[in-house]
C-alpha cells in the first residue's frame, strides 16, 4: 500500500454533498479483475458534461478533491478510491465521508481529511484561486494558501499505518497465535 | 452491566485489541461475490497466502449474471465469472454458480440456506450486507482489502461503532410495508443520519415483521449510513430458521434457540442515541429525488428547493433537474416507463406475493416494461410452485432467472436514459439502473400498481377493504 505523508497541490472543487459512489465510478465499470485503469471512468457520467470540473486543464495534476458532507455513500466498492488514485487524486477534503469509504481509502493510501463546515468554507474560498494546499498528515494540519492551518484528526492507529507503512494484514497475521487460540475455544 | 445486543455479539468476537488500536473481531461467515473478490484473491496469491477457513465461506454469483437466457453481458464480466470459479477451486470455497439450484442474490441465499444465524459476525464486500442483521447478527459490507484479509485470517481490523436505537412503534396502516418504514427512516434521518453508528431496530411494529420484512428493513440501513441493521431474534426468527439446510437440527437447534434469546437488548441498555418513527401515521412512501433519504409519502407534493438555504438547496435542485420533476405538483400520475420487482431488498416470495396481489386480474399497461426478478433460483422454484409466474406473465411481465438485475444495471438489464422506473431495489442515484436513469424506490405493492397504472399511483386504491 502507498504510504502518505504529505500532499501539496491545487485542490479540485467539487462541493456537492451526498456523493455516493455510484458517481465516482458506476456500476457498469465494476467487471474488471484488477485495480488499473479505472481513473479513465473516474465520474464517467458527469465527464460527459465538457464544464465539468474534471475535464478542465487544472484538474489533470490535482492531487486534493474537495468535497461537500457525506462523501463516498452507497456502495462498498474499493474501486471508488482506486479510481481516484489511478485518476491522481491523494486526498479528499470533506465535512463528513461514509464508512466504508473512509476504511477504504485509509487502506490504499488516500487520504479522507475531514474539516468542520467553517474551515471547510475557508479552504474552499483560499482554493478558488488555484494556488496549492498543503496536507500534512504527520502534523494532522491542512496549510490554506494565506498560511491559515486547519486541524484535522485521523484514527490514530490508520495514521500510524499510512506515516509508518504499517500494513495491516501484516498486523492482523502477526497475532496468528490468539486468532487459532480463538477459533480452538468456538 | 447492562448491553444492546450489538454489545453482545461484538464482545463475543473479539479475538484481542492492543491498545489505541482497532479491535481483531473473528468472522464467523464470509459471503463472497464475482465483482469485489478478485483482486482480493491477486492479494493472497502474490503474499503467498491460502484462504484460511474455506469451510466458512460461500461464494454465489448475482451482480452481472445474466437474467434471462441471454449469454453474459460481455466477454469482460464472462472472465469475471470464469476467475470466481477458478479461485473457489483453487481454494476450496463452496460455489453456487450460474444454475445451481441454491444460487441467488447473497442477501438473499444466506438466510434462506439457514447459513445467516442469530449472534454472528458476517461480511460481505457488498454494502447491503447490513440484510442479514435481521437475524441478529453483526451484519456489514467491506471493501476489496477487507476481503483479502477475512479470506486470509477470518478477521477484520474494527472500530466499534456507536448505537442507534430505531423504534418503529404502531400499527402499520393499508398498504403500508416493511420497506415504507425503511424508506420513512431514510427521509427523517438522512442520507448519512446513521454514519459511524450500527442501529437496532424495536418496537412494536419490528416485532410485527416477519422474516422477509426484517431483512428489507435492515438492508437498506446503509442508504442511511449505517454500517449494520439489527433485530434481536425472536419466536419469528426461530421458526425461519427451523427448517433451513445449514440451520443446526434437533437438540442442537433448541441449544442454539437458549443462546439466542439471550442475546437480546438488556433492561435498561444504553444507546449513543435514539429515533422513533410513528408507524401508524405512515403512508405507502416512494422517492423522488436521487439518494434513498429524498422520500415522502405518495400522495405528498415533491418539495421546494426554495423552501431551503445552501447546500441543501443545491442538492435538491440539482436532484429536481435531473428527475425532471416540478417542485410542489404531487408523484400521483407521474408516466412511469419501467417497473423493476427484485434486488436484495424486494425479491422474496412474500414480496412476489405482495406483487402479484395487484397485478392478479390485471394488465401492465401499455408502454410500461415490467420485470419481476426473483432472488434466488429457489424463490423461483417457490412462486412458480404456487402459480405467481403465470399471475406475472398474464398480466404481460417478465419473469426473469434470479440476480441482482436492474438493481445495478450491470448484466445489461438496465432503464434507458431519461427514463422514469418505479423499482423495489435499494438506491435511487444518477445512472444507478443505466446512464441517465430516473428511479423512484418504492415497495412492491406500490411498483405493481405503477405497473398495472403505468402512472405513480397509490396502491390503496387498488385494494379491496
Amino acid at each position: 500500500m502507498a504510504g502518505f505523508k504529505q500532499v501539496t497541490s491545487p485542490a479540485v472543487l467539487l462541493t456537492v454533498n451526498d456523493i455516493d459512489t455510484d458517481q465516482i465510478i458506476p456500476a457498469r465499470f465494476l467487471t474488471t479483475t484488477t485495480k488499473v485503469g479505472l481513473g479513465q471512468k473516474l465520474f464517467n457520467d458527469w465527464r460527459v458534461d465538457p464544464g465539468f470540473v474534471l475535464n478542465q486543464p487544472a484538474a489533470r495534476n490535482a492531487k486534493i478533491l474537495v468535497a461537500g458532507h457525506n462523501f463516498g455513500c452507497g456502495s462498498s466498492r474499493e474501486h471508488a478510491p482506486w479510481a481516484l488514485l489511478d485518476f491522481g487524486f491523494r486526498a479528499v477534503v470533506a465535512t463528513s465521508f461514509a464508512d466504508i469509504f473512509t476504511n477504504n481509502a485509509l487502506k490504499n493510501g488516500l487520504l479522507p481529511v475531514t474539516l468542520p463546515p467553517e474551515p471547510h468554507a475557508r479552504l474552499v474560498e483560499q482554493a478558488r484561486s488555484g494556488e496549492p494546499i498543503t496536507i500534512d498528515l504527520e502534523r494532522l494540519m491542512v496549510i490554506l494558501p494565506r498560511r491559515d492551518e486547519l486541524l484535522f484528526v485521523v484514527d490514530a492507529f490508520a495514521r500510524r499505518c499510512l506515516l509508518d507503512g504499517v500494513d495491516e494484514l501484516g498486523y492482523i497475521l502477526s497475532f496468528h497465535d490468539r486468532i487459532a487460540a480463538y477459533e480452538a475455544r468456538q | 452491566m447492562t448491553q444492546t445486543l450489538f454489545d453482545k455479539v461484538w464482545q463475543r468476537h473479539v479475538v484481542h485489541q492492543e491498545p489505541d488500536c482497532p479491535a481483531i473481531l473473528f468472522i464467523d461467515l464470509h459471503l463472497i461475490h464475482e465483482v469485489t473478490s478478485p483482486q482480493a484473491f491477486t492479494g493472497l496469491s502474490t503474499r503467498g497466502l491460502k484462504v484460511r477457513r474455506p469451510d466458512r465461506t460461500v461464494a454465489t454469483m448475482d451482480h452481472s449474471t445474466p437474467t434471462s437466457k441471454l449469454a453474459v453481458v460481455d466477454a469482460q464480466a464472462q472472465k469475471q465469472l470464469d476467475t470466481l470459479v477458478t479461485n473457489c477451486k483453487a481454494h476450496g470455497v463452496r460455489l453456487y454458480e450460474l444454475g445451481n439450484e441454491r444460487q441467488g442474490i447473497v442477501h438473499v441465499i444466506g438466510p434462506e440456506l439457514g447459513l445467516t444465524q442469530p449472534g454472528m459476525t458476517i461480511v460481505c464486500g457488498d454494502s447491503h450486507t447490513a440484510t442479514h442483521g435481521a437475524f441478529g447478527s453483526l451484519a456489514f459490507g467491506i471493501g476489496t482489502s477487507e476481503v483479502e484479509h477475512v479470506l486470509a485470517t477470518q478477521c477484520l481490523l474494527q472500530k466499534k461503532a456507536k448505537s442507534l436505537e430505531v423504534r418503529f412503534e404502531g400499527r402499520a396502516g393499508k398498504g403500508v410495508t416493511a420497506k415504507d418504514l425503511i424508506l420513512a427512516l431514510c427521509a427523517k434521518i438522512g442520507v448519512g443520519g446513521a454514519t459511524g453508528h450500527v442501529i437496532e431496530y424495536r418496537g412494536d411494529a419490528v416485532r410485527a415483521l416477519s422474516m422477509e420484512g426484517r431483512m428489507t428493513v435492515c438492508n437498506m440501513s446503509i442508504e442511511a449510513g449505517a454500517r449494520a441493521g439489527m433485530v434481536a431474534p425472536d419466536d419469528t426468527t426461530f421458526a425461519y430458521l427451523a427448517d433451513k439446510e445449514f440451520a443446526p437440527k434437533g437438540r442442537a437447534f433448541d441449544e442454539a434457540v437458549t443462546s439466542w434469546r439471550a442475546l437480546a437488548t438488556d433492561d435498561g441498555a444504553l444507546f449513543d442515541r435514539s429515533v422513533s418513527v410513528d408507524v401508524s401515521a405512515l403512508e405507502p412512501m416512494i422517492t423522488f429525488g436521487t439518494n434513498p433519504g429524498m422520500g415522502m409519502p405518495i400522495t405528498a407534493p415533491v418539495p421546494d428547493p426554495e423552501a431551503l438555504v445552501g447546500s441543501e438547496r443545491a442538492a435538491l435542485e440539482k436532484a429536481l433537474a435531473y428527475m425532471a420533476l416540478k417542485p410542489g405538483k404531487p408523484l400521483l400520475g407521474q408516466k412511469v416507463d419501467v417497473v423493476f420487482i427484485g434486488s436484495c431488498t424486494n425479491s422474496r416470495l412474500s414480496d412476489l406475493r405482495q406483487a402479484a396481489s395487484v397485478m392478479a386480474d390485471r394488465k401492465v399497461a401499455q408502454g410500461v416494461r415490467t420485470l419481476v426478478v426473483p432472488g434466488s433460483a429457489a424463490v423461483k422454484k417457490a412462486a412458480e410452485a404456487e402459480g405467481l409466474d403465470r399471475i406475472f406473465r398474464d398480466a404481460g411481465a417478465e419473469w426473469r432467472d434470479a440476480g441482482c438485475s436492474m438493481c445495478i444495471g450491470m448484466n445489461g438489464d438496465q432503464v434507458g436514459p431519461g427514463q422514469y422506473a418505479v423499482s423495489t431495489s435499494n438506491r435511487n442515484f444518477e445512472g444507478r439502473q443505466g446512464p441517465g436513469s430516473r428511479t423512484f424506490l418504492a415497495s412492491p405493492l406500490t411498483a405493481a400498481a405503477a405497473a398495472v397504472t403505468g402512472v405513480v399511483t397509490d396502491v390503496r386504491t387498488l385494494m379491496g377493504s
